[in-house]
């Protein structure tokens, strides 16, 4: 097995909604090398996040495989030591910035039990710790001791990054992870991700509806459409000189200065009416 | 100087500021009033809880007896002191029982869903179906009269209730982003029930079981009257209104009326503390 931090191949997972099944994931394979970062890209409900939770162990995929440097991720991990190192390997950033903390801890409780759970006896080095991945995030010692409500939501997407630095992951998952965050935060944690992917070599993947942003931070894109991969490759190639006509829908559906949702709609409907037939 | 000023916090006049809740702070110091009565009992009650005195029998309230006297000439204010200790200890008791064997049972059939959950749902059902008053009575018959009986037959009964509730809590929980950001981390279910979970499920069930306290004070009380409960020379407030009811037929109202009014007015102030307090902890633990 090569050596890429991430390797998914053969990815398959269908709901089942009524009566039918909704395939969420179909037959769906890449790789992301050593402090690489790729995005994952596509509208509600193309099964983006599917991939992402699958990644992380919060669905069971129906079939196909994970590696992660190398190692196989099992499907439903059994035991403490199982469970921790699944964690290990891979951890997540959640897009809601409000919910993903515990209310009831502080920031430095938080990151103080992440390294705790994962080994890190010593009070004083967890301390010491906690200091330097605050600095790490950009926050202030201050921050520490603030509970959730009480930090802004950009500041509390940093303590969500610096809780999965605290494991000191191989990969990072990011699921909408700025698009609840407005613009000039969004581009404040974007070029912390970029600063963490040199400085730590943690490879991305990064799961988003908002090309800008993934032109921002990724090296290779795939895009989704219910569940398949239509398009994959460098980001600028894909992005510049779209090939699939669901990537040029999605390029031109961004809203820009000269966006006009009618003519996206009737575009979109066009697009449907070719994938039906 | 610049043009722009930029809005505080201090400067925005505060609108609709709460007014004092009078109803809550008088309730609230008269259950502190009733404990620090019941944990000081020996010094602060005038007489010993069965000091009889058949020179001063059904006594109206007065100088001599602040509430009375019942048929052997009790002093009813010393009795319902001494009482209070039984009287709010056996509630205290029972829900903590309670509480121990809802929560868990809510909040296991909440994690794991599927059969377990079903499983338990029916057995709370049929728990529900029977009158809890005859459940109690059916245990006692069973084990045997007396305090203890009572109350770990009224926890049975009121465990169904705490566990449909911290169910329903539970599962609104459990789909907060932060319950999957353990997971990812590696925290095992148990643990992250117990130690996660529960702990932010507090302060809603709390305002709960205040509320349930008294209803807990007025099951007992209803076991001690009816004799299943309490037994004498206990001073317990059920047990104090059953014995004096054979004096109202002779017009002696204040040996009933007096735990009576005790219960009444503790099972009150219980409940407006408790609806206050799950008013408070809730809006802390929306945000």
């Amino acid at each position: 097995m090569s050596e890429n931090a991430l390797e998914v191949e053969g990815l398959q997972k269908a709901f089942r909604v009524g009566a039918g099944n909704v395939v969420a994931c179909n037959n769906v394979n890449f790789a992301i090398p050593p402090g690489g970062s790729m995005g994952l890209v596509g509208e509600s409900g193309s099964g983006k996040s599917t991939i992402a939770r699958m990644l992380v162990g919060l669905e069971t995929p129906d079939a196909g495989t994970i590696h992660v440097r190398g190692r196989q991720l099992g499907t439903r991990e059994r035991g403490r030591a199982a469970r921790l190192r699944r964690a290990k390997e891979i951890q997540m950033v959640f897009q809601d910035p409000y919910g993903s903390l515990d209310r009831r801890l502080t920031v430095a409780q938080c990151l103080d039990q992440a390294m705790k759970l994962h080994g890190v006896t010593s009070g004083t080095s967890r301390a010491s710790r906690v200091s330097g991945l605050l600095d790490q995030v950009g926050l202030l010692a201050k921050h520490g001791e603030s509970k959730p409500h009480q930090l802004s939501g950009g500041q509390r997407q940093r303590v969500a990054i610096a809780r999965c630095l605290a494991i000191e992951p191989s990969v990072m998952v990011l699921d909408e992870a700025v698009s609840a965050l407005d613009v000039s935060v969004q581009a404040q944690i974007l070029a912390l991700l970029n600063e963490i992917r040199a400085s730590s070599g943690i490879a991305l993947l990064f799961v988003s509806h908002d090309l800008a942003v993934v032109s921002e931070v990724t090296d290779d894109v795939l895009v989704m459409y219910r569940g398949s991969v239509l398009e994959q490759g460098n980001t600028s190639q894909v992005l510049n000189h779209p090939e699939h006509s669901y990537t040029k829908l999605l390029l031109s559906s961004m809203p820009g200065p000269c966006w006009n949702p009618k003519a996206v709609m009737q575009r979109r409907a066009a697009f449907e009416a070719e994938v039906a037939t | 100087m610049s043009s722009l000023s930029t809005p505080t916090l201090a400067s925005t006049p505060v609108i609709g500021r709460k007014k004092r809740d009078v109803a809550y702070l008088v309730s609230l110091g008269f259950l502190l009033l009733v404990v620090a009565a019941a944990l000081l009992a020996p010094w602060v009650a005038p007489y010993a809880a069965n000091a009889v005195d058949f020179t001063a029998i059904w006594q109206a309230p007065g100088a001599g007896h602040l509430l009375g006297t019942d048929q052997v000439g009790q002093d009813l204010f010393s009795r319902l002191i001494h009482g209070a200790r039984e009287s709010l200890l056996g509630p205290l008791a029972l829900l903590a029982l309670a509480t121990v064997f809802g929560v868990t049972i809510g909040t296991v059939a909440a994690w794991n869903g599927g059969w377990i959950d079903v499983v338990l749902a029916r057995i709370t059902d049929v728990m529900f179906a029977f009158p809890g008053l005859l459940f109690v009575v059916l245990v006692i018959a069973v084990f045997g009269k007396g305090p203890a009986t009572a109350i770990v037959a009224l926890a049975l009964a009121y465990a169904p209730v705490i566990a449909k509730f911290t169910r329903s809590l539970a599962l609104a929980e459990m789909t907060r982003p932060y319950v999957d950001a353990y997971r990812v981390q590696g925290v095992g279910g148990a643990f992250l029930c117990v130690r996660y979970i529960i702990p932010n499920l507090t302060p809603p069930l709390l305002g709960y079981l205040v509320v349930l306290f008294g209803e807990g004070l007025m099951s007992l009380a209803t076991l001690s009257f009816l004799g299943f409960g309490a037994q004498p020379p206990s001073s317990e407030w059920g047990l104090m209104v059953q014995e004096g009811q054979s004096g109202i037929i002779q017009g002696h109202i204040w040996p009933t009326l007096v735990p009576g009014a005790a219960i009444a007015a503790v099972v009150v102030a219980v409940n407006v503390v408790g609806v206050r307090l799950s008013d408070r902890l809730n809006s802390r633990f929306e945000r």
